[in-house]
This record gives structure tokens, sequence and C-alpha cells, in this order.
């Protein structure tokens, strides 16, 4: 198939449209301005929906109004505009409604900067909104990816009735790269019917969607219902990618950038006679806990790599459980670690 | 001798005993929906945004789609159902500190855009559901939960008039303010809102109508004290009227 360069926030649009992605409200926002450009205009050609909400918190209950009309919808944002979405996210979450979230990191915290970073893990895997409830997060390394797992993203929502971010950053957002568009490109009417929403109720009792459960102990049993869920997906959907695990003298885990600077390593590494494995999560929740555990009993140690302070360092520490040290490199406030200060670890 | 129904429940109904306080204007503005609703042979067409307030448990009553929404974020919720579903009725309703306070800038924004939704705004100018607290609409030398000497412009704050504040923006098509403090003023708002709902279906733009609804319990009156303070002291603040049509 055809290569074409593209930007990473474009691959991004072009990834949804090809979902079936007909509904897009945003407002803009630094580094992921190119997204709710480009919709404008894709989505005048497409007759899809295009809105630029007066914030961020309107941009979200639009996308869930549309999810509510039974549409796939997305919104995109950067750091500081996803932490104002946090309340809708969770209504998302506790009304089971599927829907597509693309925060496009920069560094914070506050207002920061406008340069790529990674410092969102936290907000993106443990929580960011009220309540207990998961994320399905999906952090995209290459403008291939960006295409891809937003495609995904839409199938991953639906299936599961639950909200997907895709936890991209603003050097993956803003890089120019060849790309495939290799996926099957779906129209809204080729998508299956859902059974749940809210369209009128001709011939069929009323729906209700809500998240408001007062009657004694039917909060209690919907948290349960979402945590079989969560483990559905947890036992389903890991993605990462792996290399070297079974000769590794150290072990480099990073997500999204970091995941192509630690290849860059392997790389040095191998010249100087150091056997590198490397682990790259895709899915950052569910974690790919159980191939860190079992890669991390064969090294001697393992360096998290990271755009931000140590993050996704619990969660490895946690997969690893204590067998071998486990260090970290990470830059913060759109720093970038360098596989210089990368090998300085491993020598 | 054959017998005429004249009378019963709407359709737009359900049976469930309404939870609402003695004296409540929401089982009342509820039923005038449903009536509406029922006029306009659309309960098949029409989805409804329940507030966060009193009201959140409209869905409990109404027999036809209704969602829930964050608190103030119905008009978003309901501008995104009425774009992808343009030939449905969309409605949102909304108490004062849902819509004027929380959501002001989702209710500016969706009426500047002139969004062909229909807001029903029941202002009973405090915060009904959590112990009667100022609202945004709480009249000035009104005692609150949280104004306990009486609203003080100086110290609270003007009180927000919205069909005032909405009607210079060329998006909004028709806004009006009501109330239904006795039967001939239930029949006014009655068919205010089936005019609303008519400037939806005929796809002129944003329609908004206001409801000056007693909320007796936490204004501590009886229900008919409620009814004569919204006659003789709520609409000095909130005149009747239509404002924009």
């Amino acid at each position: 198939m055809k290569k074409t360069l593209l930007k990473g926030n474009i691959a991004l649009c072009e990834g949804a449209l090809a979902a079936g992605c007909r509904a897009y409200f945003g407002y803009p926002i630094t580094p992921q301005n190119e997204v709710p450009a480009y919709m404008s205009e894709r989505m005048a050609e497409l007759g899809g929906t295009f809105i630029q909400a007066e914030s961020e918190l309107a941009s979200i209950n639009m996308v869930m109004g549309a999810s509510i009309a039974g549409f796939r919808a997305m919104t995109s944002s950067s750091s500081p505009g996803i932490s104002l979405m946090q309340e809708g996210i969770s209504y998302l979450a506790g009304c089971e409604l599927p829907a597509v979230i693309a925060n496009v990191q920069r560094g914070g915290p506050g207002l920061g900067n406008i340069a790529g970073s990674q410092s969102d893990y936290f907000q993106a895997v443990k929580g960011g909104g009220h309540g207990d409830y998961r994320l399905i997060v999906l952090a995209p390394a290459t403008v291939q990816e960006m295409y891809e797992l937003t495609y995904d993203a839409f199938d991953l929502a639906d299936r599961y009735r639950n909200p997907v971010m895709i936890l991209a950053d603003g050097v993956v957002g803003q890089m120019m790269e060849p790309a495939i568009l290799n996926k099957e490109n779906l129209s809204p009417s080729d998508l299956p019917e859902k059974d749940w929403i809210l369209n009128g109720c001709q011939g069929r009792q009323p729906r209700l969607i809500r998240s408001l459960l007062m009657a004694e102990g039917a909060l209690e049993q919907h948290n349960y219902h979402l945590a079989e869920k969560y483990k559905k997906i947890s036992n389903t959907e890991i993605r990462y990618e792996a290399s070297n695990l079974d000769n590794a003298q150290i072990l480099l885990v990073g997500f999204g950038l970091c995941g192509r600077i630690i290849k860059e390593v392997q790389l040095i590494a191998r010249s100087k006679k150091i056997s590198v494995g490397t682990i790259r999560p895709i899915t950052l929740w569910p974690f790919p806990t159980e191939i860190i555990h079992r890669a991390a009993r064969k090294v001697k140690k393992v360096i998290v790599v990271e755009m931000n302070l140590g993050q996704m360092l619990e969660d490895v520490r946690l997969a690893v459980a204590g067998r071998v040290p486990v260090e970290f490199v990470g830059r913060p406030g759109g720093g970038i670690p360098t596989p210089e200060e990368i090998m300085e670890k491993i020598l | 001798m054959t017998t005429k129904r004249i009378f019963g429940r709407p359709e737009s109904l359900t049976k469930t005993p309404h939870l609402y306080c003695p004296g409540c204007g929401h089982g009342i503005v509820h039923r005038i929906i449903a009536e509406v609703i029922d006029i306009l042979n659309l309960r098949e067409k029409t989805i409804g945004i329940a507030p966060v307030g009193c009201a959140v448990f409209a869905y409990d009553y109404f027999n036809f789609d209704v969602s829930e929404a964050p608190h103030g974020r119905p008009p978003a919720v309901a501008t995104a159902i009425k774009r992808l579903l343009p030939d449905r009725l969309v409605f949102t309703y909304q108490g004062d500190g849902d819509l004027a306070a929380i959501g002001t800038a989702e209710t500016i924004h969706a009426a500047s855009r002139g969004e062909n939704i229909t807001i029903i705004f029941i202002n009973n100018a405090n915060y009904g559901m959590t112990g009667g607290q100022m609202a945004p609409t709480t009249i000035i030398g009104q005692k609150t939960a949280t104004t306990p000497d009486g609203r003080k412009a100086e110290i609270h704050g003007h009180p927000l008039a919205i069909c005032e504040l909405l009607k210079g923006l060329p998006g909004v098509a028709f806004v009006a303010r009501t109330t239904i403090t006795r039967p001939s003023e239930v029949l006014k708002t009655r068919q205010l809102i089936k005019k609303a709902f008519e400037y939806q279906l005929n796809k002129k733009g944003f329609s908004l109508v206001e409801v000056l609804s007693p909320c007796p319990v936490d204004w501590k009156m009886d229900p008919g004290d409620a009814q004569k303070w919204i006659e003789t002291e709520m609409v000095k603040t909130f005149p009747l009227g239509i404002f924009k049509e």
C-alpha cells in the first residue's frame, strides 16, 4: 500500500475517520491544534458533525451527547484541557458510554509549556476523574500508530462501552513520518446497531442513561459490574512490543516516544557488547504486568525511561516485584531523555 | 350512554409516584411537558436531558428516552444529540443552579450558536436538593441556607436574569418567562412550552421557557404562601412575559 507523509495529529484524525467517527468536538490548545482544524474540513466533506466548543467541559459533554445518540464520537486536547474533561470522563465511564479522547500531552503542571511530555500518565491510567473506574489507555509511538491505535480505540470503546484514551505527546503529534493508511474505511452505516442508545422510543420501551444509582446497594452492584468488565479487558486487551527478552542482561521499559529511544539505546549497547531487551507497553491500561514480570527474572536490572519524573515507573516496580533493581531515567517539563543519559545507567 | 374520557395521565408520564416535596412545582411542569409532547404526538421522537438537582429524577417520571448529564452540562449534551438526530425533539430540563451558575457557559453558548434545542428552565430561586442554599436567581433580601440574613447585593451580588440576558443573542428564537401559581398560569405555561417546542420543530433555533416555580420546603413557607411569594415578590425581579419570539 501507498505510503503517505503525515503529521501525527493528522494521522490521528484519519484513524478516527476511517473508523467511522463522524462527530468531533474540541477546543483549541497547543500542541494538538491540527486536529480540530483538519477535522473541521474533513467533517464538512464527509457530512459529519464538527463543533468548536466553548470549553473542554462542553467538548467532552458534546462527545457524551453524540455517544448517547449512538454515534462514534471523539475529542482531542492537551494536558490542561484534559484536566478540565475529567468530570465528563468519569460520567462516560459511569454511564458506560463509548468515546475516544486523545491527549497530545504537553509539559505540566499548570499551564506548563507546549513541549511534548508524558507527565499525564497517572491521570490517564490511575483515574483522573472521581470514582472507581478505568480508561483503556493506548500510547502511540509513531505516526503509523497514531492512525492505527485511534482506529482501534473506537472498536475497543464500542466493544466494552467504555471511554478510551489515546495518550500521545506533543512530539508524536507534531512529527512527520511516512504512514500507510491500511485500515478498512467504515461509514456509520457499516457499524453494528447499538441496543442501548437514545434515539426516540419508537417501537420500544423508553431507555435511560444515567450514573446516579440511589437505591440501596445499586451503586455497589454497578461497580462490581464495571469491575467484571475491567477484568475482562485486562485479560484480553494487553498490547506491547518486546525485543530480545531471552538474552538480555538489561531490560529497558518505555512507552510512546521513549519506546523508540530505548530501541536506539539497544543498538548502541549492542555495539558495546551489552545485550539489552526492550518492552514498550502499548496499552498503559491494561498494563503488560506479566511480560515485565517474566522478563525481569532473567536480567540484572530494569531501567524505566519516561518523559516525566517517574510515573509508569511505579507500575513497572509492581510488576518486577523486587526481583531486581529498577532504575529510572526521565526528564520532566518537555525534556527528552537522550540515549547517552540512558547508556550511563547501563554502563 | 357513552362516556368520554376528558382527563387522564398523559402517555408521556410514567405511573411512578413523584418523590418531590409537597407544593413543589416540578410535578406540575413535568405534567405540562408530558401533555404537550402527547399533543404534538412526539413521545417516540423525544430525547430529554435531566439536570443535577431535584429534577435529576425526571427520568423516572417521563415515559420517553431520557439521559442524565453532569451538573450544568445538559445544553452541551443536547447540542450533540440534536445535531446528530436533527428530526428528534431534544430538550433539557434544568434548575437555576444547573443552568445559571455552574452551566452558564454551556447555556449562553448553546443559545449563541442558535442550537435548535429547547430548554425548560425551572427557577425556584434556591438550590432545592442540597438544602436551600443561595442560587444565582435568589432575589435581594431572600433568606437561604447560605444567606441567613438575606441576599445583599454588595456581599452576594445580584440575581441573574436569564431571559433578559439571552434575548439579545441572535441565535435565540424564543424566550419567555412564566409561572404555575394558579390554573390560568399553568395553562399559559403549557401554551408557551408548546410554542417553544414548535419553534424547534420548525427549525427556528434556540428556545427557552423559564418557569418561576415554588419550593415551599426550602423557602420555609406553606404551599399557598409560596405561590403568593412568587406573585408578589419574585416577579419584581423576574417579570413574566415573552421576551423574544
